[in-house]
């Protein structure tokens, strides 16, 4: 047998299909042609030995900033970042400029990213038009130019009324609503947790109840409509306690965790360190500590980046007027194998988190190694430890809490449909 | 002692590097005093008064610490800066540091506009004006130096500070500076004037002002900065404020009739304090006032005073850091030991 692509002896995991076990992946017509012991020869080979293969990650909260803040990201410099991370499938938010707010602005990053070829870029529609809280928008016609979810992220779906219409309307089709759940009322002027820290940096903080009062509220609005209702970005012990228990209510509630909420504390902007400022914001141990409960016990399916790219200029200009977020996509794998490491999570268990899971919950045709589907692959060296230098970050973000820190774990291929579009290694022996 | 680079906050500073500075204070009272106000410790300095709020005692105050030791000063108030010119607060404060100043005497809303200019602005020395609701070191500095003019000594003296602590910087920076020195400080505030933990500083708290007066050496009022308010739902009335945490003689009398009463300024009569309290004679204000600039020319002698004879020629008035150390070792006459 001959074909085009081999990934060779590498800890096979695809929790889709409960598999981890040392094996070869075959490739043909970038489709997975199977796995298992591979006889023959192969055009290109990538020996995999002592790495982890799994499917390509999905990320499904990014901030491409395209279009309208280019100088900041564009899809193609997300997408080199991405799959610099080993993020194959990502979802971007539609705080852009236009907002994904009309079919036209999403089926043109679609376009976009087809064009780039390197990453999957599935839009998130807008929840309201202008994401300005007050009218929906056209759901059905977004969903059919190829949002996978909608949600105004970077605003709350502020008012309840509305809120209750957009959950009532988007189940009508299944589709899910995704909530940046923030009580402006509470977190007003707010830059970082409300607590110790704040009042010894003299800043206005954001009390953990801007977060949790929205939930809350959210939650029974779920229950009232029967809805789809997922939290991006959760950070709280009290945003973790009220999932766990919608989810064992039955209610179709679920949420994401992003590596800084469970890897960093508050701790982090002692200093006034803006590349330690997002929103929500880092919290307390506590709730670090519950986030990671969260991931242990399933109530947080996913793991995705909050990925949100700035410019420097808007980050360098004191701690109560730097921009909200911080780069995820190149750091979430590395980052998140503490997990693993820490023996909170099985390694399947944490590929899940950011393979299947999110392709359930967006019914995406991504996250398996299933024979026959496309070959969107990660391999990954789980134990190599490198330096995290800002400077040399692919995004055109910089803004990382984790400059000039170790990781451990690191891409060494990435595939999408067959190709190879990411690489560090030398190790592809290429025959006749 | 350790030297002094920057004053960003009481944080930064040892209790030994507070003490110093106090006492170096306190021997440049009787200059102000003189007819002829004028030293010639900072000739040849360049100060630069970068004001992005709006300051009367304390902009005054570092103008005339700088020029009475004959260093040459600028003020710049955001009202004529570039900022208005849409300008960023670093590229301010490069483009002024690029002028070679000794100092730059920074005051600014955001809190840690000094620690954040500081990592951009090379050499030159930053002094915190009051950033924010997070310090405002050369105050306390001030008080301190007023108390030391009634009291012997710090240890176990009872503060008790009343009125806005979430938006004050005052606070802050002397729950600060009572763990480095040992006196002990009571807030009183409503809960929505109060920031989250607060006793986490080691104070007592009190929403009733009448039970924190008893045990109180000195009382100090701070002024309601609605101005940084987000909402109007911190105090219901002036009316009722003034009635729960006002300083009348009634009040006063609980703690004492020795008692000081301390204001940072501007006062609001009628509102923190009625004017049979501010006029009184337990009242320090105007006090303050005065040390405020002896505290201001201590603190910019400290960073750039004296130290470079090399640049000019000694000159028989001239006073040299180490004469204005030695003046400072006289002053303590045992008062911090």
């Amino acid at each position: 047998m001959s074909i085009s692509l081999l990934i060779k002896g590498g800890r096979v995991i695809d929790p889709a299909n409960a598999i981890d076990a040392t094996a070869d992946i075959w490739i043909e017509d970038g489709r997975i042609a199977g796995i298992g012991a591979f006889d023959g020869t192969a055009e290109t080979t990538i020996d995999a030995t002592d790495k982890v293969v799994c499917p390509g990650l999905i990320d499904m909260h990014v901030h491409l900033r395209e279009p309208g803040e280019e100088w900041k990201e564009d899809i193609e410099s997300g997408s080199r970042a991405a799959v610099a991370g080993g993020v194959t499938t990502m979802c971007c938010m539609p705080n852009t400029g236009p907002h994904i707010d009309h079919a036209g602005i999403a089926r043109q990053i679609i376009e976009r990213s087809n064009q780039i070829g390197l990453c999957n870029v599935l839009p998130i529609g807008a929840v309201t038009k202008n994401l300005d809280g007050k009218e929906l928008t056209e759901m059905r016609e977004l969903s059919r130019a190829g949002c996978v979810a909608f949600s105004d992220d970077g605003m709350p779906i502020w008012h309840a009324g509305v809120m209750r219409k957009a959950l009532e309307y988007s189940s009508s089709f299944d589709f899910m609503i995704i909530q940046h759940a923030e009580e402006k009322e509470l977190t007003a002027g707010g830059c970082i947790n409300e607590g110790w820290i704040s009042t010894q940096l003299g800043v206005t903080g954001m009390p953990v109840e801007g977060e949790d009062s929205m939930i809350a509220r959210d939650i029974m609005l779920t229950r009232r409509t029967d809805a789809r209702y997922h939290v991006a970005h959760i950070s709280s012990f009290g945003g973790v306690a009220l999932v766990r228990a919608a989810r064992a209510e039955g209610l179709k509630v679920s949420t994401e965790a992003a590596p800084h909420h469970f890897a960093l504390t508050e701790d982090e902007v002692l200093g006034y360190n803006a590349d330690a400022k997002m929103s929500p914001p880092l919290r307390t141990e506590a709730d670090r500590l519950a986030v990671i409960e969260g991931l242990r016990d399933g109530t947080i399916e996913v793991i995705a980046t909050d990925h949100a790219p700035h410019h420097d200029d808007d980050k360098r200009c004191g701690l109560s007027c730097a921009a909200f977020g911080i780069v995820g996509l190149e750091t979430m794998l590395p980052v998140s194998l503490d997990l693993v490491r820490n023996e909170v999570l099985s390694m399947s268990d944490l590929i899940a988190k950011m393979t299947c899971n999110p392709a359930r919950l967006l019914n995406l045709d991504a996250g398996t190694l299933s024979v026959g589907s496309a070959a969107d692959i990660t391999v990954f060296d789980a134990e190599e430890t490198w330096m995290l230098d800002r400077n040399k970050l692919v995004s055109k973000g910089k803004n990382t809490p984790w400059h000039g820190r170790e990781m451990t774990g690191k891409v060494s291929h990435t595939l999408k449909g067959g190709t190879i579009v990411f690489t560090t290694s030398v190790s592809i022996s290429e025959e006749g | 002692m350790r030297p002094l680079k920057h004053l960003f906050g009481i944080t930064d500073l040892d209790s030994e590097q507070i003490k110093y500075l106090v006492n170096l204070g306190h021997s440049f009272i009787d200059i102000n005093r003189r007819s002829l106000k004028k030293a010639p410790t900072l000739r040849g300095k360049t100060i630069i008064n970068l004001f992005f709020e709006n300051s009367t005692r304390t902009r005054t105050s570092f103008e005339l610490a700088g020029k009475r030791l004959s260093a040459d000063v600028i003020n710049i108030s955001a009202s004529t800066s570039a900022t208005k010119k849409g300008e960023s607060l670093l590229d301010t404060g490069m483009t002024l540091a690029a002028m070679q100043p000794h100092v730059l005497v920074i005051r600014h809303s955001i809190a840690g506009t000094c620690e954040f200019l500081a990592e951009h602005l090379g050499d030159t020395s930053i002094v915190n004006a009051g950033d924010g609701a997070h310090e405002h070191p050369t105050q306390i500095l001030t008080d301190l130096l007023t108390l030391k003019q009634t009291w012997d000594s710090m240890e176990d003296k009872v503060i008790t500070i009343v009125g806005d602590i979430a938006h004050s910087r005052v606070a802050r920076s002397h729950l600060i500076a009572a763990k480095k020195l040992g006196y002990k400080m009571r807030v009183v505030a409503p809960k929505t004037l109060l920031p989250a933990e607060i006793e986490r500083y080691g104070c007592e708290v009190y929403h009733d002002f009448d039970a924190a007066l008893p045990g109180s050496d000195a009382v100090y009022m701070l002024r309601m900065q609605t101005e940084r308010m987000t909402d109007n739902c911190s105090i219901p009335s002036i009316r009722e404020y003034h009635e729960a945490y006002g300083l009348n003689r009634a009040r006063l009398n609980r703690a004492g009739s020795d008692t000081l009463v301390l204001h940072p300024g501007p006062m609001n009569r009628g509102v923190e304090i009625s004017t049979d309290v501010a006029d009184s004679v337990n009242s320090h204000v105007l006090s303050q006032v005065e040390h405020g600039v002896a505290i201001r020319m201590a603190v910019l002698a400290a960073l750039c005073g004296g130290n470079d004879t090399e640049d000019m020629p000694p000159k028989r008035n001239r006073r040299t850091k180490r004469e204005m150390e030695e003046d400072a070792m006289k002053s303590k006459e045992g008062f911090w030991s």
